[in-house]
């Protein structure tokens, strides 16, 4: 098993937001295994929180497992697929069917589904997958990015040409996703593997924070309070809040402390099957 | 769902629910809206409506299309618009944002099952090909028809409100007066959300600019922010009119300006 102890710091706030009187978002992070995940849920009482919470406890103990084993950077000899692909598969399949049988079985948890954003880093990079509108972000040097890109309705008519992304704020379309975790025996995942550096601000977040708060905001508080991160996630949230609060509102920030490479020489091979 | 409400001369004539994914507004009998007046063509305007959003757009009228005095080709329809044909007028009402005090329970997260959609594009949309590479080929189809939407949707109608302006208008306005080092005398507006003091690895702290006023947190360094000879906690700290923050050696006086 590889560790990276020190070499990334983790900083998250879940908020029920200033409306509703539940908080349907869960998250979940692993420093050392460089695992974090975000998931909001959907349906009816208190359906979305079960739905969100089976999410994150599912993927981020089956992952943790996995990863005392299995060597995200290497090649599975028999798909011939990376090693960290191949997890998120597996284990984003097993919290759908989990999620979808429970929806299926017990009246109460009908049509309940969630959101996933999961980031798994290892050797350098990242491995994101995501499905439904949570986000997210990279701030790099003074610039904020995009990292996913929302399975919406929005986002389909903006790269469509339907309306713009400014008309896009107006819209009264917002909460309209087209893919989610649980809602059919089988989802699939986006997944895209990215570079690191260290300095990188990951930011994970739910829609209740990119649709109370401008990517300016959001740009200027990552790059203000980069020196404490806890208090960046707060203020993230708090503004939000002070902007309406209209959903639950979570938020992970993931900093790039140092180099992370796969220790690839024999001995550093060695040496990490000792650890 | 969202109504258009036809006048002329201040005189109500009509209201037409937007129901169809196209409403058709002409001279013609065959248009959803006829409106009989030799100032409007044959096929003037057509409104798409996509769920909550309606889309309004000139087919290519001799007298064109106005919407709130702005003469228009395609147009988001918002709340309260006013589209003018010669004399008429259409008011578009969408409830949806109209009664937004009542709304905020229903406006949760839904999923627009794949492939359930109806797979007719509205003529204001491009085919949406390109989404496919993003979304995977099944979900492109859902962009386009919206006229089951009640069949498709998992959950409750969806009566969204609009995101709250992200600065109210009635923010307040402060400055930072420097009191000693270098640069005393000088003033600092606090115009930012977030404005930082301090140096960099020795002590940081961050006013923050919010509806209900100006706040002071400490954000690095081994030593606390101090305001009127108190030192603060790792809490925000509410700023008062012509409070003195001592911060990294420098004094300065915060006001409020009017």
């Amino acid at each position: 098993m590889m560790t990276l102890s020190g070499a990334l710091e983790i900083a998250s706030c879940t908020d029920p937001g200033m409306v509703r009187s539940h908080n349907e978002d869960s998250i979940a992070s692993d420093g050392d295994q460089g695992l974090v995940v975000l998931a909001d849920g959907m349906g009816g009482y208190n359906a979305g929180e079960v739905a969100s919470g089976m999410a994150t406890t599912v993927i981020i103990t089956e992952l943790q497992q996995l990863l005392e084993k299995k060597v995200p950077y290497e090649i599975d000899a028999k798909s011939g697929q990376l090693v960290a692909h191949q997890l998120m598969h597996e284990q984003i399949a097993k919290a759908n069917t989990s999620i979808y049988q429970a929806a299926q079985s017990q009246p109460q948890y009908a049509g309940m589904g969630t959101t996933l954003i999961v980031a798994l880093f290892y050797d350098n990079k990242m491995t994101v997958a995501h499905i439904g509108d949570s986000r997210m972000y990279r701030l790099r040097g003074d610039e904020l990015r995009q990292v996913t890109k929302d399975h919406s309705l929005l986002q389909e008519q903006i790269d469509s040409g339907v309306i713009t992304p400014q008309q896009a704020r107006q819209s009264q379309n917002k909460n309209l996703v087209t893919r989610a975790l649980g809602i059919d025996p089988i989802v699939e995942a986006e997944i895209h593997d990215y570079d690191t550096q260290p300095g990188d601000i990951y930011l994970l977040c739910s829609d209740g924070l990119c649709d109370m708060v401008s990517d300016d905001d959001i740009g200027l508080a990552l790059q203000t309070l980069s020196s404490n991160l806890k208090l960046c996630a707060q203020h993230l949230v708090q503004t939000a809040n002070d902007n309406g609060g209209r959903d639950n509102i979570s938020v992970i920030l993931v900093r790039v402390l140092r180099d992370y490479p796969a220790p690839r020489s024999i001995v550093g091979k060695m040496m990490s099957w000792f650890k | 769902m969202a109504k258009l409400i036809l006048s002329m001369d201040g005189l109500v004539l009509k209201e037409i629910a937007l129901t169809k994914e196209r409403t058709t507004i002409g001279r013609k009998p065959h248009n959803d809206i006829q409106i009989d007046n030799l100032a409007v063509s044959g096929e003037h305007a057509v409104i798409v409506t996509i769920l909550q959003d309606s889309f309004l757009e000139d087919l290519g009228s001799t007298n064109g299309t106005v919407v709130n005095g702005q003469p228009v080709k395609k147009h988001f329809l918002q709340n309260n618009d006013i589209i003018e044909l010669g004399k008429y007028k259409l008011k578009y009402v969408n409830e949806a944002v109209a009664g937004h005090g009542k709304a905020a329970d229903f406006e949760k997260t839904m999923v627009l099952r794949p492939g359930a959609m109806k797979p007719t594009a509205p003529a204001a949309a491009p085919i949406p090909a390109p989404v496919a590479a993003a979304a995977g080929p099944a979900t492109a189809a859902a962009t386009a028809g919206a006229k089951n939407f009640g069949d498709t949707v998992a959950g409750q109608s969806s009566t969204a409100a609009p995101v709250a302006p992200p600065k109210p208008a009635s923010a307040p306005q402060a400055a930072l007066q420097l009191l000693s080092g270098a640069n005393a005398g000088k003033e600092l507006d606090l115009t930012k959300p977030l404005t930082t003091l301090g140096k960099p690895g020795v002590q940081v702290a961050v006013i923050t600019r919010r509806p209900q006023g100006f706040f002071i947190t400490h954000v690095e360094g081994a030593s606390f922010p101090v305001v009127n000879g108190k030192v603060l906690d790792a809490q925000a700290h509410s700023l008062n009119d012509h409070d003195v923050i001592e911060l990294a050696g420098i004094k300065m006086e915060f006001f409020l300006k009017t």
